[in-house]
């Protein structure tokens, strides 16, 4: 058995995750306003339509959005959008 | 030292112009290296020992022996092998070698020894790698260590040291710093040394290199949607189909079990794929990759169409490639499955009963949904070709043999409620989208059957979800 030391190159991407506490929850859900993002999945429309009557029955604000596409990440914009306008967000898909 | 001669003791030129030496070193100082053994010329008293060889390439020796001229720090002439005339105007001495004929070439440089370059680059600094290196204790750990920092799929790798990164590399011509594109799903920029770290993972040769950094491209292509195929709850990943000239040179399997075990570029190719996506991408099972059952072809799922009748269009000649080039199409698909078809002796029924088997991709109801690849085995294919038929006839049989009534389709027909819209009771529909049935031919003699590949469901959204083709470069 060899005990030569040896070296192997990494094969990731060398990232070095950061690890965030969990943010707390708002204190005031109907302070905040809640994003409701589908992914575009068949009939995640009609699964966030029934969400969506539920959460503004309970008097919280709402706002809709939807990946073009569940085959491909979110673009930038609309995770700006969320960021800007929404402070607690819901993804949803549905087959 | 106004002259280096470079030699070595097997190398019968070498042998030969030993008294040329010496004529030389009577006049000029001659200083010389010998890449395997100082002792050689005993005649002259031996030489430098350069069997490290880190003179000769410094010299860039690639042919023993090699005459140089330097004024100064400068190299103002060599001559390689032995010739007579040359050598006379670089040592600028007349009457050399009496008796020697007037010409004879030389041996390769022990430099040039396989494996040697990239060694000798590495430990001069010619060649650099950026990756983090890795410190093990001892190389009988090295696989485990690889388990235990999540680089294998499952399988035994094969260590990623520098030497072998650096000889993969040595596959193509392009930079190792080069940017092959965006790896999802943490979308970060893989370079080409990346990509041969887990190339030598995987177990790949230098020489299938370029095929895996063009599979790569092709997936990373946006039209691909490697996203969300890695992402997906159906069974798929990427299936890799090589064609062209490429297929035969690295030795890939388009024969007997080719869609199996047993080929080291079939087995390997597609293996260093999924490892980049694995490595590189972060996309691990359970994690975004949320495939309910995955498949046996996501370790690896990679073939050579069979090419060896020069009347058959391969796939990537339909798609648009001229005839003997290079490629790789990449198709999401899932396992094998097996179509028997025994009985049929004219091209229509041998078409409409492989379309039997076609008609269960994804759900024998569901139409226009997902592609499919049908590997065609020589033995349909020679029932195909005795009537006549190629690939146009063959992919338009297939499509009138695969377009059904919708009343048979619709949701609730016969008592199944899976199918398609109720409003196209009426019609007659298509089970595949125009283009999304790929015909290739692969596969050993002695078998009436062919292979049904079913491919990812949200293939239907065809703008979104494209099968891509991509030449192999170098």
């Amino acid at each position: 058995m060899s005990t030569a030391s040896y070296q192997m190159l990494d094969p990731t991407a060398e990232l070095a995750p950061q690890r965030r506490s969990r943010r707390a929850p708002p204190q005031d859900m109907g302070a905040a306003t809640i994003a409701l993002l589908s992914i575009s999945k068949e009939r995640s429309n009609e699964f966030f339509d029934t969400v969506e009557q539920r959460l503004l029955a309970r008097g919280l604000k709402v706002e809709r959005f939807a990946k073009p596409t569940h085959t491909k990440p979110a673009p930038e914009p609309i995770l700006q959008a969320i960021v800007e306008r929404c402070q607690v967000v819901m993804v949803g898909l549905a087959d | 030292m106004p002259l280096i001669a470079v030699i070595k003791r097997e190398c019968d030129t070498c042998q030969r112009v030993v008294p040329v030496l010496a004529q030389i070193r009577q006049r000029t100082p001659l200083e010389l290296h010998c890449q395997d053994d100082p002792t050689f010329p005993e005649a002259l008293g031996g030489s430098l020992d350069d069997t490290t060889l880190d003179r000769s390439w410094q010299l860039r020796i690639e042919t023993v022996p090699t005459l140089i001229r330097f004024e100064g720090e400068r190299e103002v002439e060599r001559i390689v092998g032995w010739d007579r005339a040359a050598w006379e105007r670089v040592a600028q001495q007349s009457g050399l070698g009496p008796g020697l004929p007037e010409f004879q070439p030389g041996c390769g440089s022990k430099t040039q020894e396989p494996g040697m370059p990239e060694r000798l680059a590495l430990k001069h600094g010619d060649l650099a790698l950026h990756s983090r290196h890795i410190e093990v204790p001892d190389p009988e750990d090295a696989i485990e260590v690889a388990y235990d920092r999540g680089w294998s799929d499952g399988l035994p790798v094969v260590p990623p040291t520098p030497l072998r990164v650096a000889r993969m590399l040595s596959g193509t011509s392009r930079s190792p710093a080069e940017v092959i594109g965006i790896v999802p799903p943490n979308l970060v920029e893989c370079t080409v040394e990346k990509v041969a770290v887990n190339a030598v993972l995987a177990g790949c040769l230098p020489e299938h290199f370029p095929v895996v950094l063009a599979a790569l491209e092709a997936a990373l292509d946006p039209r691909f949607s490697m996203h969300g195929l890695l992402a997906t709850l159906w069974f798929s990943g990427p299936v890799v189909i090589v064609n062209g000239p490429i297929a035969k040179r690295i030795g890939m399997n388009s024969g007997g079990n080719a869609l199996g075990q047993g080929n080291r570029a079939n087995a390997t190719i597609g293996r260093a794929l999924q490892l980049v996506i694995r490595n590189v991408g972060g996309g691990l099972p359970g994690e975004i990759d949320r495939s309910v059952f995955g498949n046996p072809g996501k370790y690896t799922f990679c073939f050579a169409e069979d090419e060896t009748d020069p009347e058959w269009m391969p796939l990537n000649v339909s798609r648009g490639f001229a005839r003997g080039t290079s490629t790789v199409t990449l198709f999401h698909g899932d396992g094998v499955q097996g179509v028997s078809a025994q009985r049929s002796r004219t091209p229509e029924a041998l078409a409409r009963s492989l379309a039997m088997g076609l008609c269960a991709v994804c759900h024998p109801k569901l139409a226009e949904w997902s592609n499919a690849i049908l590997v065609v085995s020589p033995d349909h294919y020679a029932i195909f070709k005795e009537g006549g038929w190629g690939r146009t006839e063959i992919e338009a049989g297939l499509r009138e043999a695969l377009r059904r009534p919708g009343r048979d389709l619709v949701q609730g027909a016969h008592g199944v409620e899976e199918g398609i819209d109720p409003a196209r009771a009426e019609q007659m529909v298509d089970k595949f989208n125009e283009g999304g049935l790929l015909v290739v031919r692969a596969g050993g003699r002695g078998g009436l059957m062919s292979a049904v590949i079913g491919g990812w469901s949200a293939q239907r959204k065809k703008s979104e979800v494209q099968t891509v083709t991509r030449e192999v470069g170098r």
